[in-house]
């Protein structure tokens, strides 16, 4: 079965036909050829098909293209507001060499910049200490216990972790100033 | 012994080349390589382990619109060799492991594809499968060589008269279980068949090395194959060689000529196709004086090969090198089972192998009372053990050192079990690393001069371990001029060949040949050369290689703490030091021995692949089950190196850096352990059932 759908992708409207079977990860590698996102396991078990969708991440291989329709998503080729500009978190991520192989990168990116977003709304999460208070954000270590924490569903085999948190936690730093 | 070259670029610690490609994700990889109009291309995996296949009914799968072939051993080309049982693709209907590609459904889109090939119906004649390792098999043979081509066995002197003989000895038997690679990106291809042409963009750690396989198996010459791949999502040597799926790949494209087929093996299929490191059993002798000089030291390996294909890890290997003694023992003995076939992973031979020696040493330093670094030290041999030869330079000693003023060492208390903190269990460990200097015997690159820009040319792979960024940084030392003013192009045939990245040995290997294609440049076209200049160079054998043995060494200590009432395991630090030559690019270096030591860390703590011997079949052949470490599993994870100048290895001074780090990092965290809870865990993982102390 086939259905229409649009989307849009990274500012760019897209009109497609699709099995209805289709996740949104397929939809957007195979039909619409917007590639950075990644499939790393298909399952939702590794994290390297993050996108956002209207600001928050999500996996794109764990949701179906068709209950997407309308929506805005945004990979981490569509973060930089110019085609010549970087975000601040794809800076940061060169700045720490906060990855190697580069396949889960842009995964950990629109994680970044998700749970970035999470942290400035005061969202507690398991690592929060005072989960009605929210997250402590002026206490280093406390950050970095955040960042890790909520980092975690976004596998990296060659190892990158400890760069992924220095990289977070300068924008971090630069958000909260 | 090479002209060490003046450092300018080398040294220093630039940013990745590719970055900008990488977190934006532009960078492309094989799956997603833009071709027109592909088809897709799903595999069936056979459902036992042993037996024939006796029939395959397609009727289902080619019913349904969008499915234009579905490919079985009856219907598949014949290979024109078909010596590789794990890559002769549909040759025949006979089942060597779970998990062998038995059919293969070609469609327009993925869904169908996926869809056709559930609906294909195999039958077996099934067998009773064999797939239990033990160490105690009756039928448990001895290798020709161990990887890669090593003697299986070494002997010197008496080691069983030395443990009888000697007031202190160690016998245990430790064991690593199967462990497979995970790259984040799955094994891919996307493969075209045109005009007697074929293009794989795959992904792989050597372009030259597909192309040879794959001409040989489908009997091409080398000019119809191109491989190309400019980026690789990880390997960690599975992707060293070409398995089944690129075989298959190419014969579904050789199958719709002019048509694009994309083939990417599932997370699930990686588990039975892609290799794997076999499970270990170690059985450890150390004989030793009360002071801690060794008086013997062996190791006898039991691992597993696949019934159809041998693979022979060098698990034993280290242990010829690492510490002096005058009796000396190794040994490997393999079960040929119905299981996949293994291969390499993240340091085959050190990785599994020094677990067991340096868990023993140890337990010896404990027997002893002895600080384990101490131990270490007074081990340490004057030259290679097993050679007699001299090290070209070895500086374990200075890492231990060096490890232990930064880690706060000294002061320790060496009994087990007595520091309780919280509700924790906290204790410290430590091991040594180390791996061999290696340099592939081909590999040549071409420079030329183009426009005010030298551009070198040399098929070259980076798997993440910076070959993007690092060879110019060579290049430009060797031209001397501004790394701005090179590029180095890598990872396609249609580039001079070039050895796979395997062995920690791309950057000696593929170095070394950019390093004489220079030379020659220089001596022909001076220091002014005209557009269009153009020579080439290739790696030369080292002769320093006659009168030296070349290994990086390194040191890692852990604290591990562990609670004492659910076990549950931590480690909140872990350093490595390590001595690994002069380090090309100190950004990037620190992350792949950090890497290292993460997956040691997984290895450590998680790793474990659970082969059901019943059936063959992994059972956790997912990252829900199969646990490699997340973020919040690493906590204060530090590398540092000590400075070596050693002159004989290349011209850069460097050693490989890539597999060093995962090098006795579960050892320290083990030994660790022990030293917070008492308990000896002897068989990797460490996990709170293990762990636990007993009450």
């Amino acid at each position: 079965m086939e259905t229409e759908l649009t989307l849009r992708v990274d500012g760019a409207t897209h009109h497609l036909r699709v099995d209805t079977r289709t996740s949104l990860l397929d939809a957007l590698r195979q039909r619409l050829g917007a590639t950075s996102p990644k499939k790393g396991c298909d399952h939702g078990q590794c994290g390297a098909c993050t996108v956002l969708v209207g600001g928050r991440r999500i996996l794109g291989c764990l949701a179906l293209a068709v209950a997407y329709d309308g929506a805005e998503v945004t990979t981490a080729a569509g973060l930089a507001p110019g085609p010549d500009e970087d975000h601040p978190v794809h800076r940061a991520f060169v700045d720490h060499d906060a990855f190697q192989c580069g396949y889960c990168t842009p995964g950990q990116v629109c994680s970044a910049v998700g749970v970035l977003d999470e942290l400035e709304r005061g969202w507690p999460s398991a690592a929060t200490a005072d989960v009605a208070g929210g997250p402590d954000l002026g206490d280093p270590e406390a950050l970095d216990r955040e960042i890790a924490e909520r980092m975690s569903g976004n596998l990296c085999r060659c190892g990158a972790y400890k760069g992924i948190r220095a990289a977070l936690a300068e924008v971090a730093e630069g958000v909260r100033r | 012994m090479t002209a060490t070259l003046e450092p300018r670029a080398i040294g220093r610690g630039l940013a990745r080349r590719d970055g900008g490609a990488k977190v934006r994700g532009v960078a492309i990889y094989a799956d997603e390589t833009p071709v027109p109009d592909p088809l897709f291309c799903r595999i069936v995996q056979a459902t036992v382990a042993r037996g024939r296949v006796s029939d395959v009914d397609t009727a289902g799968a080619t019913a349904l619109d969008g499915v234009v072939g579905v490919m079985t051993s009856t219907e598949a080309e014949r290979l024109a060799s078909t010596d590789d049982a794990e890559l002769a693709v549909l040759q025949g209907t006979e089942v060597g492991f779970r998990g062998q590609i038995v059919a293969a459904v070609l469609a327009e889109t993925d869904e169908v594809a996926r869809e056709a090939a559930d609906l294909v119906r195999v039958t077996y004649a099934e067998e009773q499968a064999d797939a239990r390792l033990s160490a105690d098999r009756g039928d448990l043979y001895t290798p020709e060589s161990v990887n890669p081509t090593y003697p299986p066995d070494t002997h010197e002197g008496d080691v069983a008269a030395a443990m009888a003989e000697a007031p202190v000895t160690v016998e245990q038997t430790y064991t690593t279980p199967m462990h497979h690679n995970n790259p984040m990106e799955p094994h891919a291809t996307t493969a075209l068949w045109e005009d007697g042409h074929l293009t794989l963009w795959d992904s792989t750690q050597g372009v030259h090395p597909v192309r040879q396989t794959v001409t040989q198996i489908f009997g091409l010459e080398p000019e119809q194959v191109r491989v190309v791949c400019p980026y690789v999502g990880g390997g960690f040597g599975s992707k060293g060689n070409p398995h089944a799926n690129v075989i298959m790949a190419a014969m579904a494209a050789r199958a719709v000529p002019g048509r694009p087929v994309r083939l990417a093996l599932t997370r699930q299929q990686m588990f039975s196709l892609a290799g794997y490191r076999t499970p270990t059993i170690q059985r450890m002798q150390l004989a030793a004086e009360r002071d801690g000089t060794l008086r013997g030291i062996a190791i006898d390996v039991v691992e597993q090969t696949s019934r159809i294909k041998e693979f022979a890890e060098q698990t034993g290997v280290p242990t010829r090198n690492m510490y002096a003694a005058p009796n000396r023992r190794t040994t490997h003995r393999l079960a040929a089972l119905d299981v996949p076939v293994p291969s390499w992973m993240r340091a085959p031979g050190e990785c599994p192998g020094m677990f067991g020696p340096e868990v023993a040493m140890d337990e010896l330093a404990a027997e002893l009372g002895l600080d384990p670094v101490e131990l270490r030290i007074r081990n340490e041999p004057e030259v290679d053990p097993e050679t007699g030869k001299p090290f070209s330079s070895r500086n374990l000693v200075a890492c231990l050192r060096e490890g232990a003023a930064r880690f706060g060492w000294a002061g320790r208390d060496h009994r087990p079990g007595m520091r309780l903190e919280d509700g924790w269990w906290v204790g410290t460990g430590v091991a040594a690393s180390v791996y061999p200097t290696m340099r592939m015997p081909k590999s040549t690159a071409t420079v030329t001069y183009d426009g005010g820009r030298y551009v070198a040319r040399i098929g070259a792979a980076d798997l993440g371990t910076g070959t993007w960024t690092v060879l110019p940084q060579i290049a430009a030392d060797a031209l001397d001029v501004p790394v701005e003013d090179v590029d180095v192009l890598i990872g396609d045939t249609d580039h001079p060949e070039a050895s796979v990245a395997g062995g920690s040995s791309g950057t000696t290997t593929w170095g070394s040949a950019l390093v004489e294609a220079v030379r020659e440049f220089r001596d022909k076209y001076g220091e002014d050369p005209h557009d269009g200049d153009a020579a080439s160079g290739s790696v030369n054998p080292n002769a320093a290689e006659e009168d030296y043995v070349m290994s990086a060494f390194g040191a890692q200590f852990a604290e591990v703490r562990v609670h004492a009432d659910t076990g549950e395991v931590r480690v909140p630090r872990l350093y490595g030091v390590f001595a690994a030559g002069r380090i090309v690019n100190p950004r990037l270096a620190r992350s792949q021995f950090l890497g290292g030591m993460t997956m040691g860390l997984g290895m450590a703590l998680h790793e474990q692949s659970l082969l059901d011997p019943r059936t063959g079949h992994v059972v956790n052949h997912d990252l829900a089950e199969y646990h490699v470490p997340a973020n919040a599993d690493v906590d204060d994870l530090q590398a540092h190196w000590v400075d070596e100048d050693d002159p004989y290895v290349n011209a850069m001074g460097s050693k490989g850096i890539g597999e060093i780090g995962i090098v006795g990092t579960a050892a320290a965290v083990a030994n660790a352990a022990w030293h917070a809870t008492g308990v000896r865990v002897r068989d990797l993982p460490v996990t709170l059932d293990r762990v636990l102390p007993a009450r």
